[in-house]
Parts: C-alpha cells; sequence; structure tokens
C-alpha cells in the first residue's frame, strides 16, 4: 500500500518537472533571449561601464532641486497620509467605530488601496491632475493610507480598555476619551509606524518621477534618453544617499521613540 | 422625595455568553455612608458597581440615583450622571504616559465642552484646584512626574485625586487595595474613609479583605452568586456569616437542611 503511495508520488514529481521544464523552454524562446545575446553580455556591460565612469552631475543645481523636490513630495505624502489614515483608524477600529459595518467598510477600503502599488496611483493622479509633483504627493498619500489605516487600527484595537474606562467613568466624551486617553497611550507606536512609512515613501519618491510624477526619477530618465550614462550614475548615487540618509535619520527617531516606549512600560 | 440617595431595584444583569452575574439585587444607600461589599471572586462585585455608572448596561431592574431615574439615560445625559460619580480601580486606571496633574484634571472632563476637553485646554482654577487636591492626598511634588514613575500607591492616591477632581456625589471603588501591599492598603483606605466623611460622599467599596471592610465601613453587603446574602452593621458580621458569604458548603447545608 505504502509502496504504490511512493510510486504515486514518484510519478507526479516527474510530472511537475517536465511541465516546469517546458514551461522554462518554451518562456526562453519567447521572451527572445537568444544565445547570441548572452554572449554579448561582456561586451556591452565593457562599454557601458567605460560611458559611466567616473559619475557626473551636469548640472548640480538642478539635480539638487529635483532631490529636494522629491523629499518634499515623501514629507507632504507621508504627513496627508498620516492625517487621514489617524481620521480613518478610529472608524476602523473594532473598539471605536460608531458601528461594526462602518469598521469593515474603512479596512476593506483600505486593502483595496494597499493591493494598488504607488506607481499605478501615480500613473491615475496624472491623468487626473497632470504631470508635476501633485500627483506624487496623492499617490504616496493615497499608498500611505493603505497601510496606515490598517496598523493604526490594530494598535487602537489593542488598547487597554481600562485607558477607555479611566475617562469613560469621568463623564468624558467619545472624542475626549479618544484624545485624552487612547492618544497619548499609542501615540509613540503611531509615530514609529509613521517613520517607518516616510522612509518607505523617500524610496518611492526618488522614483516616482520616472512617470513623471516630480523629483529626481525625472532626471534618470532625462539622461538614459540621452544615453548620458555617467549622468545616471551621478544621479543613482544622489539618490543612492538620500535613501541611506533617510535610512539613518529613520533608525535615530525609532530608537527614541522605542526608549520612550520602554520608559512607559517598565 | 425621599432620603434615599442611591436605590437599585431588582437588578439584573446577565453577559451575551449567557453568565448571569447579577441576579436580583435591591439595595438602598443612605447619603454620606461608606458602605463595603464583600463576596468571593466572581460574586458580581464589580458587575454591580459598573451597573451604577453604566460602564455596563444592567439587563433588568431599576438604578435610581437622587431621585432620578438613570437605568437608561443615553448621551449628554449620561455623561452629566457619571461626572456626579467618581470611580477608583483595582488597577488605578490612569494614563500613564501623561503627568499626575493631567491625571487629575481628567476629572474635570465632564464640567468643560467636549473639544476643549479634548485639547486638554483646562482653566487655571481647575489646575490650581488640582494641585490642591494632590496636596490633600500628599502627592504635591509628584504633580509633574509622569504616572507610571509613581508607587503602586501613589498611583491609587491619584486615582482618588481624580475622582475628587469630579466634585462627586458618589464614590464607587473596586477593589481599591488589591494591588498594594498592606501599608499602602491602610493608608489608601484611610483617605477614602476621610474623604467620605469630610465631604459627605457616599462611598462604596468592593473589598476582597473582610478585616478592612470591618475596620472602615459603616456598614457591609455581602454579594453571593449574584444575590445579595448580607446586609448590616460590621459587629453584625459574625464569623459564621462570613462563613456563609464565602464557603460552598454554607449553601448546601441550607439547601439540604
Ligand atoms: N465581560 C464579561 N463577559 C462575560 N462574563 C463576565 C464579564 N465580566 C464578568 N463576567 C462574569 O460575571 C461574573 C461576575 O463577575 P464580576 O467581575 O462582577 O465578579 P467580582 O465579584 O467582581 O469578582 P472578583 O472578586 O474576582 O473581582 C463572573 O462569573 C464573571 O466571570
Ligand atoms: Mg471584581
Amino acid at each position: 500500500m505504502s509502496k504504490m503511495n511512493k510510486q504515486n508520488n514518484n510519478l507526479s514529481r516527474g510530472i511537475l518537472w517536465s511541465l516546469a521544464f517546458i514551461f522554462f523552454v518554451i518562456s526562453l524562446l519567447q521572451l527572445d533571449i537568444a544565445p547570441e545575446k548572452l554572449a554579448n553580455i561582456f561586451s556591452r556591460t565593457q562599454r557601458l561601464l567605460d560611458n559611466m565612469f567616473p559619475p557626473v552631475i551636469d548640472d548640480p543645481i538642478n539635480i539638487a532641486g529635483a532631490a529636494i523636490e522629491s523629499l518634499q513630495i515623501a514629507v507632504m505624502g507621508t504627513l496627508w497620509g498620516i492625517i487621514f489614515s489617524i481620521l480613518l483608524a478610529f472608524f476602523a477600529a473594532k473598539n471605536m467605530t460608531p458601528h461594526i459595518s462602518i469598521s469593515y467598510l474603512v479596512k476593506a477600503l483600505a486593502a483595496f488601496v494597499r493591493a494598488v502599488p504607488a506607481l499605478i496611483w501615480a500613473l491615475l493622479f496624472i491623468i487626473a491632475v497632470g504631470l508635476g509633483p501633485t500627483p506624487g504627493i496623492l499617490a504616496l498619500a493615497v499608498n500611505s493610507v493603505g497601510m496606515l489605516v490598517k496598523v493604526y487600527a490594530e494598535t487602537i484595537e489593542e488598547i487597554d480598555q481600562r485607558v477607555i474606562d479611566a475617562i469613560r467613568a469621568t463623564g468624558g466624551s467619545p472624542i475626549q476619551v479618544v484624545m485624552q486617553g487612547v492618544l497619548p497611550t499609542i501615540s509613540s507606536i503611531f509615530i514609529s509606524w509613521s517613520v517607518f512609512r516616510f522612509d518607505i515613501n523617500l524610496r518611492y519618491a526618488t522614483v516616482l518621477g520616472v512617470v513623471g510624477a516630480g523629483g529626481i526619477g525625472w532626471e534618470l530618465i532625462r539622461a538614459s534618453r540621452m544615453i548620458a550614462y555617467n549622468e545616471m550614475l551621478g544621479v543613482t548615487i544622489v539618490m543612492f544617499i538620500m535613501v541611506l540618509g533617510a535610512e539613518y535619520f529613520t533608525r535615530f527617531l525609532k530608537q527614541r521613540a522605542d526608549l520612550a516606549t520602554i520608559r512607559a512600560t517598565k | 422625595m425621599t432620603d434615599i440617595f442611591l436605590e437599585t431595584r431588582n437588578l439584573k444583569k446577565v453577559y451575551p455568553d449567557g453568565t448571569e452575574a447579577l441576579k436580583n439585587i435591591t439595595l438602598t444607600f443612605n447619603k454620606g455612608e461608606l458602605v463595603s461589599i464583600i463576596g468571593p471572586s466572581g460574586a458580581g462585585k464589580s458587575t454591580f458597581l459598573r451597573s451604577i455608572n453604566r460602564l455596563n448596561q444592567p439587563s433588568s431592574g431599576e438604578v435610581i440615583f437622587q431621585n432620578e431615574q438613570i437605568t437608561n439615560v443615553k448621551g449628554k445625559k449620561l455623561l452629566l450622571v457619571r461626572r456626579q460619580i467618581g470611580m477608583i480601580f483595582q488597577d488605578f486606571n490612569l494614563i500613564k504616559r501623561s503627568t499626575t496633574v493631567r491625571n487629575v484634571l481628567h476629572g474635570r472632563l465632564g464640567y468643560m465642552s467636549s473639544l476643549k476637553g479634548a485639547f486638554g485646554r483646562f482653566s487655571e482654577e481647575d489646575v490650581k484646584e488640582a494641585l490642591a487636591i494632590l496636596r490633600r492626598v500628599g502627592l504635591e511634588d509628584h504633580a509633574f512626574k509622569r504616572a507610571d514613575e509613581l508607587s503602586g500607591g501613589q498611583q491609587q492616591r491619584v486615582g482618588i485625586a481624580r475622582a475628587i477632581a469630579q466634585k462627586p456625589a458618589l464614590i464607587l471603588a473596586d477593589e481599591p487595595i488589591a494591588s498594594l501591599d498592606p501599608s499602602s492598603s491602610s493608608n489608601v483606605m484611610n483617605y477614602l474613609k476621610t474623604i467620605s466623611e469630610e465631604d459627605g460622599i457616599t462611598t462604596i467599596v468592593n473589598l476582597h479583605q473582610v478585616d478592612v471592610a470591618k475596620r472602615f465601613a459603616s456598614r457591609i453587603i455581602g454579594i453571593k452568586a449574584g444575590e445579595v446574602v448580607f446586609d448590616g452593621k460590621p459587629n453584625e458580621l459574625t464569623e459564621q456569616r462570613i462563613n456563609e458569604i464565602y464557603d460552598q458548603r454554607g449553601l448546601v447545608n441550607e439547601l439540604t437542611s
């Protein structure tokens, strides 16, 4: 009995492997990954590297302006995202929502918004409001809402019922319960998540320009259209420094927030 | 108009999961008395207190507070009832990350406009009063510390200060000393008794310790399995009555005899 099972297993494994192999071969042919292209890889890379080095920044003022615009897009997108997320999170959290169906509705909405990538949102907003930083800000704000509503609401749902009881028992109104009881209790967790989201948004903000939503990404595309590989590398290095800088900055903020949390829970 | 300050009539509470926490509680309380409720764990003591200030909605029966039917009041009216009733909790229930004085000021929320209170725009008068109350419970030096930096006994005194800030007519204390060591316990009980006497505030205290109840209360109520099984003066609470309240066998004997 068990022997037959084993044979069956072997058979189905064999079929799976052959299917995977056939798929691989078909893909290879269809995607036109021809052997002569692979053979050219070395000479092409050689040429690319030759053109890239040394990296240059042709118009430093222009690049700096674009980098700052990316930073601004990230800050504004995060800020608006945070504001809307806080408001929506109180409707999404089961222990705060006026009605449970509202909670499900807001959570479903957030899940949908989250499922659509930031670049797609940017393209949609470019259609709606035209090129420039505005669609970038809107795209990041909307994409942030998708994530932050979820994590904020989960934080609120985990809040200690005793905090809520404390303010309710004094005759505090629902909004006073939220502002005087709930928010002070969870603000440090909110801050950690918001800082984390800023980090993500800055990464997006550097590439949003690729589709025309403002910021330094556009400079990358411009350089590549002019086949100025050395400039491309220059812009890429600036992006790299921005992202790295943001990561150090957010790590520093997170450490401080964590310290506060440790103090609060000790 | 009667002299009765607080009354519950046939109060019943069934939790959504079917637990019958209160069966038929009919009790009256007079102005200014310090009453202690004792009873085994799960008897329904907390449920009873929380039914009075409506942190729990009773399933049936009535609560009459200062000649007013408050069993079903809602919205703004409910907030006005609650601000007259201070509550003290076993775990203090302070906002840990806020300062001590802010926690006391929370007692004023029911007297402020909703938005002013939400943003913590307390009047200078309220702040002064809060500091004076902190002095009264011996915590003036800790006013601007974060609440979680205080010891348990100190935190419970902040809880008392918050209740006093409400200028309440009634204080409900749900096992206020269960999380404290013996010396902090008698300290906290002394404050409760002093305030009840000096300010004429009716006080209902749930307690686990019968000896503490006998020492501080002017009247003791025993609750067992959601029913009142004793109501009298501390000296009427004999060893035998205590056993009846706490011992399951007491019930069995009663049923079989
Ligand atoms: N939210 C709830 N949902 C369901 N059952 C509950 C709930 N709260 C309390 N109960 C049940 O109701 C009964 C009375 O509980 P209550 O907390 O009032 O007792 P207690 O006398 O205060 O006990 P203790 O001395 O342990 O604090 C218990 O059986 C308890 O399990
Ligand atoms: Mg209890």
